[in-house]
């Protein structure tokens, strides 16, 4: 056993951060670092220097334009960008259509599609889950019929993050409405400015504005459009989930969300000391700190095991519950250490950074970030579901 | 033992949850959230007409002679609906603070007009260096003339923009955090030197903070004793949890309610999830933190109506802890069985979560009441 990284590792993780330190721009990284609202503009300008680099795709094949990195060079990537407090990659182009139109797409598509995600000019979206249809995504009721060489697609996605903004939609659809509810789907890709879509916004509880319902009424979409074979859409779809939980720990955020909670105890004061000195509060900070140190060792062990070949498998669902666990206390205690200040609700100094504001600055997000991120353990398979895969694919249950 | 309700209590209790259920809709506390003071003034006013504002004041000047078993039933029945009006504000901590301390000239003036709606106050205690504290306060009162001179800075002050007149704890003597020197005055919204910024906060409600900049006070603004109200500060602090508490539990109840009637009916896998086995354990658990929530707070009534000092603050202590941790747990577990829903805005059940987690960083927060708890109990001597 040995658990140091490379001397290549090592100084792979000091040309990210010679990178970030010269070309992250500090506007952007103040807003992460203070958990402000990001606009598109924000996200589309630091995939476009990712992208210059030849970073913009650091989970891709190089044939495809990606970096072709290693699972641990990955992680360090990722990790150092948390650190740097970079703005995520949009997830939706580079770590789920874009995989699985390189799996299953056709030539065409693969030319069509893939540069763009790079390059970001396109936007996805993800359309998989429906009011009726959320755990239970094969149960999911979205029709497409054929008609010549058209589909004609039916009916409503719900919870579609930053749709509002999308150029396209990967979509599920049912084509198959006789077959086994798994046996019926397809994979379609929408064009977001066909005629027939309509976005609607749902403001999430903390007043933000980052999901959306999408309604589709007769839509045509193209047959050229369809990914891989007609009513094998579920296969993909679950070849999908996979890579959405691949670095589902999110240990450099959690990293980089501890030094801010013990910063922000250093400046707070209880009974005239710092908090970080109490010792209930200090012990609190502590145990967060042992699980995320296990949790990294635990990522670590699932990235070497994928290095040499093995699929992550049922053990991403151990990742994403006990990252987003994590994460959530982080986000609990930061919001408790900003005491009473932390009561007061301004909007429109949390979208812009220029506005004026009551109180210390960490106070500002702490509540509206606290009650955002109940979403952490909701979305990506929620995780009693990643309990129940867990229970039925390691423990044979 | 007796838990049961007297006549009198049962009748108070159907007037104020009819209220609710009238008043309160989720629809309607929306627009009564738009108003510029964040509630709605008539409803304000039928809850006078109702008798609710004298509700913990005596029979005397005019109110209903309730203790705390009265303001527990007002509050649960308030939390139900996610009440915006500043009834814990300007009736159950300011307003008992003068009928209790007021001189007499004070009271004359000011119960009448409490009790019929027409003034508001507020307590403003919080600062930016106090956290919770109870007698950590910077904010300065000189003696001048035939009067004080207020310098200093208070936040978080519930209500604090809409009420006529502010309760300000100041420092006439010793050190920041000295129990001795501590003084309460009565400061009118609109006086020189003081400037109020409202705003909304995290759970739907508003609170201010204050600048004072030498705002000049006639010496009959002292409420109480000069220096000598760390007592009362605590009082009205403990009076202040106690309320929210109570709050808690209705808000509790109902969001135990909500989540209950939600599993029973959203179906996944073609049944409803709450015959999965994991999701009603959680939902049981949901429920026991409710029970626990509501026995502490019960005790804490019981305890500040007849109880020591001491006895009082050991058992508010109690109850905010249950009340933090189990209101938490609640809005937190509530959400979660919700999926997708339980985080939209356009819902009800999020508003109970918010409003549950943000009592969490009024009078005190877990963390505070713990310590102080953890100072006062009972340990064995060692030999
Ligand atoms: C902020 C946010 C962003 C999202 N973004 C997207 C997006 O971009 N695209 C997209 O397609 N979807 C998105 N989703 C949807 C997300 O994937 C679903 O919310 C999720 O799958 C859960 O579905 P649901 O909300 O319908 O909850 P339900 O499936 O109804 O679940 C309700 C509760 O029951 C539990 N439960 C369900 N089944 C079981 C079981 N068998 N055993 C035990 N417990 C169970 C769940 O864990 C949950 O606690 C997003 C959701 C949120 C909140």
């Amino acid at each position: 056993m040995d658990i140091k990284f490379t001397a290549e590792e090592q100084a792979f993780r000091e040309e990210v951060r010679a990178f970030l330190k010269e070309k992250l721009p500090k506007d952007l990284s103040e807003k992460i670092r203070t958990h402000r609202e990001l606009t598109k503009d924000d996200i589309v300008r630091w995939q476009k220097i990712l992208y210059e680099k030849g970073w913009g795709a650091p989970g891709w094949p190089t044939k495809f334009g990606g970096t072709g990195w290693s699972p641990i060079q990955k992680a360090i990537f990722a990790e150092e960008c948390a650190l740097a407090h970079a703005p995520s990659q949009l997830p939706f182009g580079l770590s789920m259509v874009g995989p699985v139109i390189m799996a299953f797409g056709n030539d065409a598509q693969k030319e069509r599609f893939l540069p763009r995600i790079i390059s970001a000019d396109d936007w996805w979206c993800q359309g998989y889950s429906e009011p009726g249809a959320g755990s239970d995504l094969a149960s999911l009721k979205t029709r497409a019929e054929r008609d010549g060489d058209h589909y004609i697609v039916n009916g409503q996605k719900t919870w579609t993050t930053l749709g509002q903004h999308a150029d396209w939609m990967f979509c599920l659809v049912r084509t198959d409405p006789d077959a086994k509810k798994q046996e019926g789907i397809s994979f379609l890709l929408i064009d977001m400015k066909t005629p027939g879509i309509t976005v609607r916004p749902i403001e999430l509880l903390d007043g933000s504005r980052e999901v959306n319902e999408i309604f589709l009424e007769n839509v045509r979409v193209p047959v050229e459009n369809l990914v891989g074979e007609e009513n094998k859409g579920w296969t993909y779809a679950k070849f999908l989930l996979g890579h959405e939980r691949s670095g589902i720990a999110g240990v450099g955020t959690n990293k980089a969300e501890l030094r801010r909670l013990k910063e922000i105890a250093t400046t707070e004061r209880k009974n005239g000391i710092p908090l970080i000195q109490d010792p209930a509060f200090r012990a609190r900070i502590a145990r967060l700190e042992i699980e995320l140190e296990a949790l990294e060792m635990t990522d670590l062990r699932v990235l070497a095991a994928v290095q040499q070949g093995t699929s992550p498998g049922p053990e991403a669902s151990m990742l994403k519950i006990k990252g987003t666990e994590i994460r959530q206390e982080l986000y609990n205690m930061i919001r408790q250490a900003s005491g009473p200040a932390a009561l007061a609700y301004q909007p429109e100094a949390i979208a812009d950074p220029e506005a004026p504001y009551a109180g210390p600055e960490y106070a500002l997000t702490a509540a509206p970030v606290y009650f955002n991120n109940r979403k952490i353990t909701i979305y990506g398979g929620s995780n009693e579901i990643q309990k129940n895969i867990i229970s039925k694919m390691i423990l044979g249950l | 033992m007796d838990f049961s309700l007297t006549d009198e209590q049962r009748m108070l209790q159907d007037t104020v949850e009819r209220l609710v259920a009238d008043q309160y809709g989720f629809e309607q506390r929306r627009e009564y959230m738009k108003k510029p003071e964040g509630f709605d003034s008539t409803l304000w006013g039928q809850m006078a007409d109702l008798g609710l504002l004298g509700v913990p004041f005596s029979e005397d000047v005019g109110g209903f002679g309730g203790g705390a078993v009265e303001t527990m039933l007002v509050m649960e029945a308030f939390g139900k609906g996610l009440v915006l009006e500043p009834y814990v504000a300007s009736v159950l901590t300011a307003g008992t603070l003068i009928a209790e301390t007021g001189s007499e000239a004070q009271q004359a003036e000011m119960l009448e007009p409490l009790i019929s709606g027409e003034l508001r106050l507020a307590f403003a205690h919080t600062e930016p260096g106090n956290r919770y504290e109870e007698t950590r306060v910077a904010t300065r009162a000189e003696k001048r003339d035939n009067g004080y001179v207020l310098t200093g800075r208070k936040i978080a002050v519930l209500h604090g923009d809409s009420a006529h007149r502010l309760i300000v704890t100041a420092r006439t003597a010793g050190d920041e955090d000295d129990a001795e020197g501590l003084s309460l005055f009565l400061v009118d919204a609109g006086a020189d030197g003081l400037e109020v910024s409202g705003y909304p906060t995290n759970d739907g409600l508003r609170a201010a903070n204050l600048e004072l900049d030498g705002v000049q006070l006639p010496a009959d603004a002292l409420i109480g004793k000069e220096g000598q109200a760390a007592e009362l500060i605590g009082l009205t602090l403990d009076r202040g949890a106690f309320a929210v508490c109570a709050e808690a539990v209705g808000a509790m109840s109902r969001a135990c309610d909500i989540t209950l009637e939600y599993i029973k009916q959203r179906k996944q896998f073609g049944v409803p999830i709450g015959t999965f086995q994991s999701i009603q354990h959680r939902m049981v658990e949901m429920r026991i933190a409710l029970e626990q929530a509501r026995s502490a707070t019960m005790k804490a009534a019981a305890r500040l109506q007849d109880g020591t000092p001491e006895e009082r603050r050991k058992a508010v202590s109690a109850a905010k802890v249950q009340v933090g941790d189990g209101g938490r747990f609640i809005s937190e577990w509530g959400i979660q069985l919700h999926g997708g829903i339980g985080m939209t805005a356009e819902y009800h059940l999020p508003h109970y979560a918010k409003r549950l987690v943000m009592i969490d960083h009024q009078f005190g927060d877990v963390e505070h009441h713990l310590n102080r708890f953890s100072a006062m109990m009972d340990v064995p001597k060692t030999a």
